[in-house]
């Protein structure tokens, strides 16, 4: 298939961007979106023209390194992250415009790959448990009721991938802190530290420059994982009881 | 590289945005609670004259003799016009911080999996305080008359003042306007409070909040809506 792309170049994080128009051709149905941006890549190249700068790693759908806002949805219109986004989702002829994710909080390094360490300094305020280390203990040691092991595993499931602020109009990452908030407060070894946890985390989001949360849902259908969106009733409730303790 | 903000100490829950956002849903069902009475009370105009303005008497001497002469109402105006600073102040911060958090805009973005109602939010809101400015001007601060030219005492009994004023087509589209706005903004409002209160752990409580919003929406908005339609209608004069 031919493609008619408008991607987003930007030379390097404080440069002005825009908008570029590139076509490609003979397009594969069965490429992944990644493996036809390589074709366009080898294409400039061949050109003599500065290829796009784009992050990928594991390329199935589980590192939530890739990213991208495709036609103004994250990580396109399946759900799915946009390395297991395949060309059959689209038609020959189609115009495909392409931006990085976009929010103060994660600043651009280059064309559409953006810095998304504020998850990760979101994540050293309490996204961990802390526990000696030595010796595993016993499997059994410390019980998980069935339904609250099946949702911390279902929420754990959160690649951080940032499509959640990508796709929210406030800019705001409550989908992902509710996500590691429910999946480690869902557990006990999560319990000893969950005051400490929400409010640390909270903290950090608010100081990253990520909005707040208007209950829209924009996050969660984009959400490659499918984070319910009841994961932010969650985080709100353990501010709550945060507030209650006087944290 | 622009330099990043370091990793925070000392964060305090009540600074937060989640509390922020805990004042605005409270205030807002504070408002939710007084909507429901308010409309309930219009709708004693269906019971004619005499009755609308025995209620609108009796709110007055409710509570006595533990309460002064309008004493039950002062305090509600003082709980609501509170609830109302709190409620926009947190709407002005957290739409501030919404636009620093994306300060360049998408070329392309869709946002269809949202409902109308929640992107109606803001300027919904900014509506709703603009029309509650004129309709406390309108029926209790100057009672204008609209109909008659007439200011305070001479614009008419509570009863006549709200015949005479939904007599004017263009004020009635005006209400029934603001009851559209206000039916938006009960929509995703109340689901939204519940979110936010912590109350929509699963989807099942999600759907039942939503529900209620829903419901809340068509029951106030509609109630409101009967007595300026009935009016221009003739079966109210």
């Amino acid at each position: 298939m031919k493609l008619n792309l408008k991607i987003w170049r930007q030379e390097n994080a404080t440069a002005p961007g825009g908008i570029h128009t590139y076509e490609l051709d003979d397009v594969s149905e069965d490429m992944s979106f990644l493996e036809m941006l390589d074709v366009l890549n080898e294409q400039l190249n061949a050109e003599g023209e500065e290829p796009i700068a784009f992050d990928s790693d594991c390329r199935e759908g589980i590192c939530g390194q890739c990213s991208l806002m495709i036609d103004g949805e994250a990580h396109g219109p399946e759900v799915t992250t946009t390395c297991q986004l395949h060309m059959r989702s689209f038609r020959d002829g189609d115009s495909i415009t392409i931006e990085p994710w976009r929010a103060d909080a994660f600043p651009i390094v280059k064309d559409l790959v953006v810095d998304r360490s504020a998850f990760d300094r979101i994540i050293q305020q309490g996204g961990y448990i802390s526990v000696n280390t030595g010796a595993a203990p016993d499997a059994h040691a410390t019980p998980v009721p069935k339904d609250k092991a099946n949702r911390a595993f279902d929420v754990a499931t959160c690649i951080g991938c940032g499509a959640c602020v990508a796709a929210c109009p406030n800019g705001s990452a409550s989908l992902f802190l509710g996500a590691k908030i429910t999946h480690l407060g869902e557990l006990p070894q999560g319990q000893a530290e969950r005051d400490t946890r929400v409010v640390n985390m909270i903290g950090q989001h608010d100081a990253e420059g990520f909005g707040g949360c208007t209950n829209i849902g924009e996050c969660t259908a984009a959400c490659p994982k499918e984070i319910p969106l009841d994961v932010i009733s969650r985080l709100n409730w353990d501010l709550h009881a945060a507030l209650r303790h006087g944290k | 590289m622009t330099t990043r903000p370091a990793l925070v100490k000392g964060s305090r829950a009540v600074r937060s945005t989640i509390a922020l956002k805990m004042l605005m849903a409270v205030s807002g069902l504070i408002f939710v609670g007084y909507v429901l009475a308010h409309m309930y009370g219009n709708l004693k105009a269906f019971s004619g004259q005499e009755a609308f303005n025995d209620y609108a008497h009796h709110l007055r001497e409710l509570g006595e003799p533990l309460l002064p002469h309008e004493g039950f109402l002062w305090i509600a105006r003082v709980v609501l016009l509170l609830s109302l600073f709190v409620h926009v102040f947190c709407a002005i911060a957290l739409w501030r911080r919404a636009g620093r958090a994306r300060t360049t805009k998408y070329v392309v973005k869709k946002n269809k999996h949202s409902s109308f109602s929640s992107h109606w939010m803001r300027w919904g809101g900014i509506t709703l305080l603009l029309f509650i400015i004129w309709h406390l001007l309108n029926f209790t601060v100057g009672r204008i008359n609209v109909n008659t030219g007439e200011t305070g005492d001479a614009a008419g009994d509570p009863y006549t003042l709200m015949v005479q004023s939904f007599e004017v087509p263009w004020l009635t589209v005006i209400y029934l306007l603001a009851m559209v706005a206000l039916a938006l903004h009960l929509h995703h409002g109340t689901w939204s409070a519940a979110q936010t209160l912590g109350l929509t752990n699963n989807a099942t409580s999600r759907r039942n909040a939503k529900a209620i919003g829903t419901i809340l929406a068509v029951v106030v908005a509609g109630g409101f809506s009967l007595v300026p339609i009935f009016v221009l209608a003739g079966v109210i004069d």
